[in-house]
């Protein structure tokens, strides 16, 4: 319970915060109760991905990238009163599709509570490298793909780069730099 | 719970393939700038390989693997092979193109190879994840293909309008496919399709799932509504990747809507049936008719592109094994035409110049009358008509449709045909009955001419002959799904 109202407060502090940075770190408070919940709820696997996948990785990214921009705040606030009343709606929509989902007949399965012996971080290991090798494997390929293409994409060397390799420098020729001109001599005035 | 190691036999193409680019990805460091021809003589052989390892295994079995993952099939091997072979003609077509344009890179080549995994992989799926995937592997690469030309406005545009899409549509796919494991269970084609028969899942959350699936098997396939991508990656890609787009990846679409369709969603035909219906009304209407109105050849080709995949459907929704096979043998036909197609289009172009408009095709039968008459023969067989590979699709897929009772689906279609003729005949008479702007004869490397060669007369030999190959497609329709 009192995660969860953590949780909310923090969510809610995203969006109104008046400064990017506290937002992020906004969000990485509810990064760390929901992983709390999670925790409680005997799903430490994913309590532990989340922390280090969003709190280490990709938060500490994003806190580097909203300091390194430079975001005019201001400039975003302008047009919020005017778009409420439709993200609002949007918001309370899905709130009701949500409890229609959760409450609806459909869905709502029983759980069984989990055994105190059974770890399912060791679970969850064990079917990735047996059963699910193969889409494992796959997915890696996808990664080595997504690494080829984006250094295919963005890697180019600057034709206006003033970098000149030393090497090529020490070989110079005086012939290279340098014309000798067989001129006739001037005569005197 | 015990654990079955994987059987990986099966798996050998793909693995080979695997290493294979791999090993080129690094060998490519070392390769001199002068001496990339060595990449591409690579990058063949690896195809060549694994090739060779599908004609290793092929056995007329069904052996499933990794744990009912990897299925391996005739349909497969037979899909396989086609793919391996179309995209060994790809990298023969455009190595002229691309050494002009500065893309004779080596991840142009591990791109494409990639590609190739990924259809490879979505061939041989058995399982949801395994699928989508292969499906991923596949899109990245394409996306990445297509934005290659970075200084290209209108390739970055294409690429970016595929991105975006592609997210989208894979995101309706997942979600359909979740709905699917919710309904049943499993994320296995042959378990989910087991369920569904035997009346233990939700049907409203198995119809709310299929649309959803539906929805993201057509974008991939480019067809109304979710059309929008393919004339604009046509035409803003590089030639030489738009070539490729227009063929591995079909055949992945197509083993896409066998498995996850006639395979795992088998059991609920009538539902998908009539979605596909009014796809392949729409694709068939839209394609043929906007392709009247465009001057550009690659934008044409795309809004044709758009209509055969209308034609293909036919043969999916019939929902019989002969149906199915009719599709199979469309879609190896519409490979070769489009291979040949755009080969066309690269034989034309130059150094800075793309034979991508209609009237660079102005009597061509004045400046080469051999490559006006394979032309020709293209052009016969994407508009259907008789003595050629199309003529015997179309008859196909137009048969498989009536014996499933669709009857005035037939007399649409082949209406719908006869307005596409219109445009495929435009060209025929640009070539040989206008006069040509220019009329150097055409110049190309000696490999791309006969390989162009080859394929157009194949398409000829098909539609003499196209018993050998519609055999080929029934014997392994009917023994993969009976198997």
């Amino acid at each position: 319970m009192t995660f969860s109202a953590i949780l909310t407060g923090a969510a809610g502090g995203v969006v109104t915060a008046r400064n990017p940075v506290h937002a992020a770190l906004f969000l990485v408070l509810a990064f760390f109760t929901a992983s709390g919940l999670w925790l409680m709820l005997d799903a430490e696997f994913l309590a532990i991905a989340l922390v280090l996948v969003y709190v280490g990785a990709v938060m500490v990214l994003f806190l580097f990238v909203v300091m390194m921009l430079n975001i005019d705040t201001e400039r975003l606030r302008i047009g919020f009163w005017k778009h409420l009343p439709l993200g609002g709606g949007v918001a309370l929509l899905m709130v009701i599709e949500m409890w229609l989902v959760v409450s609806g007949r459909q869905f709502s399965s029983m759980v069984e509570p989990t055994p105190e012996s059974v770890s399912n971080t060791k679970q969850l290991g064990r079917l990735l490298y047996t059963d699910y090798v193969l889409s494992f494997e796959l997915a890696a390929v996808i990664l080595l793909v997504a690494i080829v293409a984006a250094i295919a994409l963005t890697l180019r060397r600057r034709k206006d780069s003033k970098h000149i390799d030393p090497a090529e420098q020490v070989k110079v020729k005086a012939s290279d730099r340098l014309r000798i001109v067989a001129m006739p001599v001037e005569k005197e005035l | 719970m015990t654990f079955v190691p994987p059987n990986l036999v099966p798996a050998y193409p793909e693995i080979f393939l695997l290493v294979a680019l791999s090993a080129l990805l690094i060998a490519d460091l070392f390769i001199d700038e002068t001496k990339r021809f060595l990449t591409y003589a690579y990058a063949q052989l690896a195809l060549v390989g694994t090739a060779g390892f599908l004609l290793l295994g092929a056995m007329g079995q069904v052996v499933v693997t990794f744990n009912g993952s990897f299925v391996d099939d005739p349909l497969a091997r037979t899909l396989k092979m086609i793919s391996v072979l179309a995209v060994s003609f790809v990298l023969a077509y455009s190595r002229d193109y691309i050494q002009s344009r500065g893309l004779f890179k080596g991840e142009f080549f591990v791109l494409i190879l990639f590609a190739l995994l990924g259809v490879m992989v979505m061939i041989s799926a058995n399982h949801f994840l395994v699928m989508y995937l292969g499906l991923e592997l596949l899109s990245l690469s394409l996306c990445a293909l297509i934005a290659l030309q970075r200084d290209s406005v209108i390739a970055s545009e294409a690429a970016m309008k595929y991105f975006v899409l592609a997210a989208l549509a894979s995101g309706m796919l997942l979600y359909g496919l979740s709905m699917i494991y919710g309904a049943t269970g499993s994320l296995q084609m042959a378990e989910v399709a087991n369920t569904i028969a035997q009346g233990n899942a939700d049907p409203g959350i198995l119809v709310l799932g299929l649309v959803f699936m539906v929805a993201g098997l057509s974008f991939k396939m480019g067809v109304v509504p979710f059309h929008m991508w393919v004339p604009d990656v046509y035409e803003g890609a590089p030639t030489a990747v738009a070539l490729f787009v227009t063929t591995a990846p079909k055949i992945g679409a197509f083993a896409f809507f066998m498995r996850l369709l006639a395979g795992a969603m088998g059991p609920m035909l009538p539902d998908w049936q009539s979605m596909l219906i009014i796809v392949a009304v729409l694709s068939m209407l839209l394609g043929n008719v906007t392709a009247i109105a465009q001057t550009n050849l690659k934008r044409m080709l795309a809004y044709s592109t758009i209509s055969h995949m209308g034609f293909l459907l036919l043969g999916i929704l019939s929902g019989t094994l002969g149906g199915y096979s009719a599709a199979m043998f469309y879609v190896v036909s519409y490979v070769l035409m489009s291979l040949a197609a755009f080969g066309m289009i690269l034989l034309m172009s130059r150094d800075g110049f793309e034979a991508d408009t209609l009237s660079d095709f102005k009597g061509l039968n004045k400046r080469s009358p051999w490559y006006a008459f394979m032309m020709l023969l293209i052009m016969i067989s994407m508009a259907g008509i008789p003595v050629s590979a199309g003529f015997f699709a179309k008859l196909a897929v137009l048969s498989a449709a009536l014996d499933a009772g669709l009857t005035w689906l037939v007399v649409f279609a082949v209406m719908m045909s006869l307005v596409g003729a219109f445009y495929y005949l435009r060209i025929i008479k640009l070539m040989y009955m206008d006069e040509p702007d220019d009329v150097t004869p055409l110049v190309g490397e000696s490999d791309h001419r006969l390989l162009l060669s080859i394929n157009g007369l194949t398409l000829l030999g098909l539609g003499i002959l196209p018993q050998p190959l519609i055999d080929l497609c029934t014997a392994s329709i009917a023994q993969s799904l009976r198997g």
